[in-house]
């Protein structure tokens, strides 16, 4: 393929004298598919044009050929780094359109992984960003945590990231003997290990020279852009949906809301640390309060019979062959339920037509708006705090590229 | 989306604006699992957005996402788009959505939200709906010689030959003709015949 000299002129706005640069795909904090053009002047960014597509997986279009409880693993995959917020989104989404209530028991435990979720989102947001700026060890210190939280998972369902364990109506199976008490034991030493990030980082001088000041966006510009989560926090505009729109049963639990005031990579960055000690918190709550009970909803026609009741039950057996092979029909209608993801709004937009599969489904992916946000935080800055302000921005390509 | 009418939950209060500012500009209202639908004539749609975002007390300043959807075979017209809006005074939702045939235009929101931005580029990629007005409308996740607009539901799921798989040796590097993606779709997927 030859490449014609208009395709070359990528920056057709470029000043006289600037010199457009491509960062990416391949630039280490861009995980090999986002690409940059930059325009420079010296060594200030005078603009910036994300392109973005290299990963593009069509799962939105591959769900409108599944029956929903198959879509699930599928939408794990947008953001792989917080898969069960994402498919917790999609069940919830579903679970309006069907109508149904879970039982207490599962609720709680949805609260639990969700938040675990989101400490390991943010584990590995803060081991990758600290790395791109150059700080080495918190990396591995995050990993090692987030390993314990992998292993939870692991012992949860058999798989480490995308569990998949979350159902239409409940989940697949209530928790294994031991995992409670694993979880209790690592919520109650983490908030000793989040101290430890913030004493190699927090009032480390090279840390601040290389994030304070730099990318600062306001709140009425991260609501113009369609930005919440994080950064709009980080800009100090305390908006949570847990607090706004409690989903789960996130009313009954005690929590704080992180702010910054200046909005910049500093602020983003003691935002989402402050919110991991705050989902230690949560979970800790959670932990205290879960009664006993099922963990799925008694609907036959929608959760499939537990495995002892195939044995005797032909009922059961019925239900669980046509579950399996139909799926269940939701009624025609539109269904859209937003919870707080690691990075933002997470919500699915599932369209019904009264069929067992869906008509379309559409996410409402936080970093795909948040992205918008990068021209806008960059420009003026130097080369180099591209790198900052990309981590800031907590992007996983996975979920812009659907 | 005809279960729950509108008798059994009383209409919203930003609806009743609507239509008092706008009086031809409400198609239909749908409500379902308490949530709404408004149905806009499309040439209102900046207006109503404006007015939405300025009123004091509904400020609905946030435009969270807009979702194509492809009615081919259920609706006429055949492409609704649903604007999903949130207030930051009254913490709520409301869904606005307006209907277009092929062909035919919407207008771009970036005038009022500037976050419209990335996500019509995303409609007009995946549906081939021109937004007018967008400053930027280009495709954003296929490539931009890509044909043919992948979230139609005429677009089949699939069309990418692979060109090894196991039990064969497969072709031999001078044999494996790579053209771009887009080019390569057509005469695999049994839709040659489209333009």
């Amino acid at each position: 393929m030859s490449i014609t000299p208009e395709q070359m002129e990528i920056l057709p706005g470029a000043a006289e004298g600037s010199m457009v640069i491509n960062m990416g795909p391949q630039h280490p904090s861009t995980h090999g598919v986002l690409r940059l053009v930059v325009e420079l002047d010296g060594e200030t960014i005078v603009d910036v044009v994300p392109h973005i597509g290299y990963l593009h997986t069509g799962i939105e279009k591959t769900c409108e050929y599944e029956q929903y409880q198959k879509c699930i693993p599928l939408v794990e995959r947008m953001d792989y780094l917080s898969a069960m917020n994402n498919s917790l989104a999609f069940v919830l989404s579903v679970e309006k359109l069907l109508d149904i209530e879970v039982p207490p028991r599962g609720v709680w435990m949805r609260m639990i992984f969700s938040e675990l979720q989101r400490i390991a989102s943010h584990l590995v947001w803060l081991g990758t960003h600290a790395l791109d700026i150059g700080a080495m060890t918190p990396f591995f210190y995050c990993f090692r945590e987030r390993e314990r939280i992998l292993d939870m998972f692991e012992h949860l369902s058999g798989v480490r990231m995308f569990p998949s364990w979350i159902q239409v109506g409940g989940w697949r199976a209530d928790m294994p003997e031991g995992l409670l008490e694993k979880i209790a034991k690592f919520v109650e030493e983490f908030p000793a290990r989040v101290d430890d990030y913030e004493g190699l980082l927090t009032e480390n001088p090279i840390w601040i020279e290389r994030t304070r000041n730099i990318g600062i966006i306001t709140a009425d510009e991260c609501i113009a852009l369609g930005i919440n989560g994080p950064i709009l926090r980080g800009s100090g505009y305390a908006f949570d949906l847990r607090k706004a729109n409690p989903y789960l049963y996130y009313d009954q639990v005690e929590f704080d809301i992180p702010t910054g005031t200046v909005g910049d990579v500093y602020d983003r960055f003691l935002v989402r640390v402050e919110e991991m000690r705050q989902a230690a918190r949560i979970v800790k709550q959670c932990i205290e309060r879960i009664p006993e009970g099922p963990v799925s909803s008694e609907d036959r026609k929608v959760v499939p019979p537990p495995r002892e009741e195939l044995d005797n039950s032909m009922e059961s057996l019925i239900h669980h062959f046509k579950l399996w092979t139909e799926g269940f029909r939701p009624p025609e209608g539109e269904a859209y339920v937003p919870i707080e993801g690691p990075k933002g709004e997470i919500g699915y937009y599932v369209v019904s037509d009264g069929s067992n599969r869906p008509w379309r489904v559409k996410t409402r992916p936080p970093c795909f708006m948040n992205l918008q946000a990068l021209p806008l935080m960059s420009k003026g800055h130097m080369v180099a705090d591209i790198v900052a302000i990309i981590g800031s921005i907590d992007i996983v390509l996975g979920e812009i590229d659907r | 989306m005809s279960e729950t009418t509108a008798q059994e939950m009383p209409e919203r209060p930003e609806v009743a604006r609507i239509r008092e500012r706008f009086p031809d500009a409400v198609r239909e209202v749908i409500t379902f699992r308490g949530d709404t639908w408004v149905i806009l004539n499309k040439q209102y749609l900046p207006d109503v957005c404006r007015f939405l975002r300025d009123e004091p007390e509904l400020s609905y300043r946030f435009l969270s996402d807009i979702v194509g959807i492809d009615q081919l075979g259920r609706r006429q017209p055949r492409f609704e788009i649903v604007y999903n809006l949130y207030s930051f005074r009254t913490f709520t939702r409301l869904f606005l959505k307006v209907c277009v045939d092929e062909g035919e235009t919407v207008p771009s929101l970036t005038g009022v939200y500037p976050g419209a931005n990335f996500p019509e580029r995303e409609v007009y990629d995946m549906f081939g709906i021109v937004f007018e007005g967008h400053p930027d409308l280009r495709r954003i996740l296929m490539p931009d010689d890509w044909v043919g607009h992948p979230l139609r539901k005429d677009f089949p799921l699939g069309g990418e030959e692979v060109v090894f798989d196991q039990g064969t040796l497969g072709p031999s590097i001078a044999e494996v003709q790579t053209p771009h993606p887009g080019e390569s779709f057509f005469g695999k997927t049994g839709l040659s015949s489209r333009e």
